[in-house]
This record gives C-alpha cells, structure tokens and sequence, in this order.
C-alpha cells in the first residue's frame, strides 16, 4: 500500500496544523454526506439520480481548500463533494435532492444541478464536458473586470474526450486566463474503461500541446492534491494562466445511484478492493494520527460532530416544504427587475 | 409612422426620409450603431465571433469597430463554436453581456449543447439564481449558390426550446431597436439576421432606444386576408400586397418581430377580422414557425377561418446551388399572391 509521498518535513512547509485538519474535516464531511444518502435512499423519497463521489473526496478538499468564497467553481452531475468542499451547506443540497423549495436551486434541479452563487457556484451541468467551457468563461469575465477571482472546472476522464475540453484548453492557454483545469481520472465513463476510450492514460500530458503546464498526480492523496493545486491557483492569481491537474483516482460506487458495479459485473471486485486500500480518508486519518496532529479521541469527536450536524440538516431538509405547482412555469426566463 | 414604414426598395426611400427631416440608415449600419452605442454606454458589452474584427466585419456590420474598442472587446475567436459559446455563457453569468456573432445561421448547429443544454436551461435550473445575458447574432444567408450549408434558417428549431428568446427583425429600425433590448434583456436571445435586408434603408434615430420583446407590428393593414411574415418576408409580403390590391385584394401584413416571446393577440384579432391566414416563413415547411403560428390560431381562432391556413415556405429540401436550382426554391412575392388567391376563391 501506498503512502503518501509527501515527508513530513514538506508537508509542514506548505500546510500549517489548522490547514490539515481543516482538509480532513472536508474529507470525512463528504463521505459521511453521500454515505447519510445510501441511508436514505432506499426510502424512495429522495427522488434524484445520485452521482456519488465516495473514494474520491481528496480532490475536492485539496483543491478547495486553496480557494476564496467568491472563486468560482463548475462541477458536475458527481457534485456533491465539490460543493460541500467550496462551502455550501448541508441542508440545502439534501433539500434540493428531496425536491423542496428551500433546496439550493429551489427544488428545480437535483443532485446534478446545485447552484450556489454566494459561495461561487454559478450552477451546474451534467452534459459531460459542458462545464469546462463555462469556467473558462467566467475566468474570461475575471480578467476583463479585474476582479482578482479564478475559475476552477472540474471533470471527468470522459470529458477529456469531449471537444469542449480542448477548445477551452486552446483558448484559456491563448488568454491567458485564470483558470485550473481539474480532470479528475476515475478510468470509467458510465461503465466503459478508459482503455476502450483512449490509446493512452495519460490525460495530463495534452497541456503541453497547448501551451500549458499539466501534473498528475495521486487523487487518493490529499496532500499530493493540496500541493499540486495551491501552484496552478497561485499561478492563476498571479495572471500566469491556466494549469491542467490529473487526479488519478477511483470511485468505488456505480455511475449512479448506492450500489457497486461488480455487483452488477460492470467491474472486477479486486479493482475496487485495491483501491479501497488505498481509502482517501483513512490514509489521511492514519497520515495525522501517526504524526500527532490528532489523536483517535478528536478524530472520533470530530467524527460525531459532523455526524450530529448532518442528521439535523438530512432531516430538516426532509421536513422543508414542497414547491407550489405554481412554481413549474417560473423562472424559465429571467425577469428584468 | 416612419419607424414602421418598409421600403421594398432598397435605396430609393433616402431622399424621402431626408426631405421628412429623418435620418435613414441601412440594417447594416442600424447594427453597428446599436453596437456602438452599447459598447460605449456599458463596460460589461463585448463582442466575440470568428472575424468580428476583420476586414469583412461581418457583412460590414462590425466593420472597424475594434478600432474604437480594442481586440478584447471586439474578439476574434478560435474556430470552436461549441466551446466558445460556452465561455461566452460563462462570462454572461458571472455579469458580463456577451454578443456572440456568427456570419451563417448554419454554423449554429455547432452550439447547440451549449445553447440548448446551457444557455436555455440555466435560470430554470439554479431557480433563478443565475440568468444568461447572451445574444448570439446569425445570420441567414441567400443566394450565389450558397447551397446547403451556408444559407440555412434554423429559428424553427430554436423555437421549440424553452428559455431562448427569439427576434427576427426585418427593418433598419427593429435592427437598432430589438438589438439594444436584447443586450439588457436578461435572457440568451437568438438574434436572427438575414443577408438580403442589410442593404435595405430606413428610419433610424440616433439616439438609443429599444424595441420591446413580443409586440408585433401591423405592416400593412387590410381587410381580406392576414399574412404573417417573417425577416426578410415582410418586404415580399408588402410586394405582394401591391399586386393584389390592383386585383381589389387587401392584405393585412404582420411582421412578429419576436417569436419567443410571440404576440399570439395581434395575429388572432386580425384573423378575427379576416377569416384567412397566409404564413410566409424564409424556411423549410415541415415543423416549422408556420405549423406553430397556424396551430396557435386555429386553437383560439377557429370558427373566425373562412378557408384552410397557407403556408408560403421553401420546399423540403436541402438549399440547392445553381441558379435554376435555387430560383425555384425560393419564395418570393409571387408566391404569397398565389397563396392569397387560394384563399380568396
């Protein structure tokens, strides 16, 4: 089993104590939301597709963790860890996946659409690939209104096969603009290996052909991802341009919805053991555990804590109102005030 | 009212304005100035498009703009219409007011994940957190054997999808006017040109001023039979109302402006008082604007109809390229006081 590359002594140097047990307060949030979901789920009531994120959380809380609460951020119809990371609140997600008019797109979008201007999610898309170009274009608005915001996109593998990834590539890397590029590699499309897909598993390296520079790096490992990024957003905040981030990883539930592929036999059960041993958050656990930043007591503590406050959001969320029928034809256009 | 005036000539009507004190301007220069103006009033203006800034400046439309403006305002773009479309909506939500201009309608086939999956769903989708102040400019082309990929309309199919608007202007006025509504509108707007009327002149007042979305206007009033025309249309349809009115057969034209939103109140009041419909659209038949406004009227309109709906529209056919080809493809006048006649039998 691996662990994590980075030593102790260069660990210190980039992230402070608070900072790293800040990122495993973002870890263990984003498992323990999209595990309360599998709890839920059964019920039927929670009437959404749900892309989980789990074995995948170190991306999110790494890159994240480097960004202002009016940094703009696009993710995907996976968006629930993107979002928690960035700062929305529980409640309004769970209430937007059961529907309710208090959800954070009023109940009109679901798991795969949350919007949240305040902590810079300006919406989201589940058209794979459709973000990348989005936040390239808020990063165009950036650096013509000189407001000292970046971009941040996050995507898939599959979206790396998407023409909207290279136009936005050929055109951020053009501009100049303020803008990383987050791929993050799970290998699967739906349930198509990337094997089938590409004739190499290598995404990062297609930065180089335009221009930019492009790092891979271990996804399970939140520091090597917390180090990767806090360089490609400084160098976004800086006016050097845009940065491409492969973040290999592995999501251990089905495309969508609480079950496992090999249940189905989508996939060999020995790939998503492998990469459970390499569990992002236990290595992080263990990672801080082993160098006293924490001891087991907090970390159950901390544990309980986030526990507490998402059995009150769940539930509160599923007590919130339904939307007025009135509601399904407003807001398909914009009412000039 | 000179402002609702259409010159079926192109040029002929400039001394007339001059000698009424008004200004005449060609459709062309109607939309450089409405983009002019809008560039210089608001910081969050910029225009983008694949040789916006060149020599041809978009049939002349923004010819030397960039000049004024600079490059980043007036930016030419790689060939990537999809991907751009998508930063152009990005930049739109987070508050800039975008107009994406393509020179052929045909090249928006391209966009259509952005403009349809995004730009259309986007304020339905975060509840209203988020609009799309997007206009994206196209233009149909005709003529010169063009043929079939380079002189498509497609406002049909935009037509049918929830969250754009649609304006189609067909004078120098609406050009000016609709333009600098579109651009405060708040929405993505299909802003749907066509090549044959940009050399068309008419009155156009300096100063700003917007035409409102969903108010159709009255062309030309008549009693004995409405037609609904569309863009370049409205000047066959006024052809034709000519020929006909020698006959002693008086049309009442309509021009939309808008189809989404579609002044239903307009076209059904003048049923009402003619009993007959003629819909003459610059597109192919099938699934078309024609089919949506016929069905709009027979639904609130019905017992009013004194005779079966026509539709004057291309055929169902790709464009062709030669001259025979195309001169039997496209409608013209003569084709509206064919289908009048039909009617009036």
């Amino acid at each position: 089993m691996k662990t994590n590359i980075l030593d102790l002594e260069g660990v210190a140097k980039q992230a402070s104590p608070e900072v790293l047990l800040s990122l495993m307060r973002t870890m263990v949030l984003v498992r323990r939301f999209e595990e309360k979901i599998i709890e839920v789920y059964p019920m039927q009531d929670m009437k959404t597709p749900v892309h989980l994120y789990i074995g995948e959380e170190a991306i999110a809380s790494g890159v994240c963790a480097h960004l202002k609460k009016d940094d703009y951020i696009f993710t995907t119809h996976r968006s629930h860890g993107h979002c928690l990371a960035k700062g929305t609140g529980p409640e309004m997600l769970y209430a937007e996946f059961y529907g309710r008019s208090t959800g954070c797109s009023k109940g009109k979008g679901g798991s795969m659409h949350p919007a949240d201007p305040e902590n810079g999610i300006l919406g989201t898309t589940a058209i794979v690939g459709g973000g990348i170009p989005l936040a390239v274009g808020t990063a165009l608005a950036s650096k013509m209104k000189k407001d000292g915001k970046i971009s941040v996109t996050f995507f898939g593998d599959g979206a790396s096969e998407e023409g909207t990834f290279h136009e936005s590539l050929n055109f951020a890397s053009m501009k100049q603009l303020p803008v990383v590029f987050i791929c993050e590699n799970n290998s699967y499309a739906t349930t198509s290996p990337i094997s089938q897909r590409q004739p190499h598993d290598n995404i990062a390296i297609r930065a180089e052909g335009y221009g930019i520079p492009g790092i891979a790096v271990d996804g399970n490992d939140v520091l090597e991802v917390y180090k990767a990024a806090g360089e490609a957003v400084q160098r976004a905040r800086d006016g050097q341009g845009p940065t491409l981030i492969e973040c290999k990883t592995y999501r251990w539930k089905g495309h969508v919805g609480p079950d496992c592929d090999h249940e189905k036999g989508c996939r060999p059960i020995e790939d998503l053991n492998k990469w459970m041993e390499r569990c992002p958050v236990e290595m992080f656990k263990n990672f801080l555990i082993k160098n006293r930043f924490i001891s087991e007591t907090e970390y159950a503590n901390m544990l309980g804590e986030i526990d507490r406050e998402l059995d009150r959001s769940i539930k509160a969320a599923r007590q919130c109102a339904l939307p007025d029928k009135e509601e399904l034809l407003k807001d398909v256009f914009h009412e000039k005030k | 009212m000179p402002w609702t005036k259409v010159y079926t000539e192109k040029t002929d009507l400039k001394d007339t304005l001059a000698g009424e004190g008004l200004r005449a301007l060609s459709y062309r220069d109607a939309l450089k100035e409405a983009q002019t103006q809008l560039l210089r009033s608001d910081e969050s203006v910029f225009l983008l498009g694949e040789g916006v800034d060149d020599t041809g400046g978009i049939f002349g439309s923004t010819l030397g703009l960039w000049k004024e403006f600079g490059k980043d305002r007036v930016m030419d773009l790689p060939i990537a219409e999809n991907g751009m479309t998508g930063v152009a909506i990005g930049a739109a939500m987070a508050g800039m007011k975008p107009i994406f201009v393509h020179m052929r309608m045909d090249f928006l086939p391209m966009c259509m994940d952005q403009l349809i999956n995004h730009a259309a769903k986007w304020n339905y989708m975060t509840g209203g957190k988020v609009n799309v102040p997007l206009v994206v400019r196209s233009i149909i082309g005709r003529g010169w054997g063009s043929a079939a990929q380079h002189s498509q309309a497609l406002h049909g199919l935009f037509m049918h999808i929830p969250g754009l608007k649609i304006a189609m202007p067909s004078t120098p006025y609406d050009a000016k006017g609709l333009l600098m509504e579109a651009v405060n509108d708040g929405n993505p707007v299909m802003f749907i040109e066509h090549r044959w009327v940009y050399d068309y002149i008419g009155y156009v007042p300096e100063e700003p001023y917007t035409v409102p979305f969903g108010k159709g206007i009255i062309r030309r009033p008549g009693k004995d039979v409405t037609v609904v025309a569309l863009s370049v249309m409205v000047y066959e349809a006024i052809k034709a109302a000519k020929t006909l009115e020698a006959e002693g057969i008086d049309i009442e034209v309509i021009d939309p402006r808008t189809l989404n939103p579609f002044d239903d109140a307009l076209v059904i009041e003048s049923v009402k008082k003619t009993g007959r419909l003629v819909i003459a659209d610059v597109a192919c038949k099938t699934g078309g604007v024609g089919a949506e406004i016929a069905c709009r009227v027979a639904e609130s309109a019905h017992e009013y109809l004194k005779a079966p709906v026509r539709r004057v529209n291309f055929p169902d056919t790709p464009t062709p390229c030669s001259p025979v080809l195309e001169e039997a493809y496209y409608p013209d006048a003569g084709s509206i006081v064919k289908a009048v006649k039909e009617l009036i039998r």
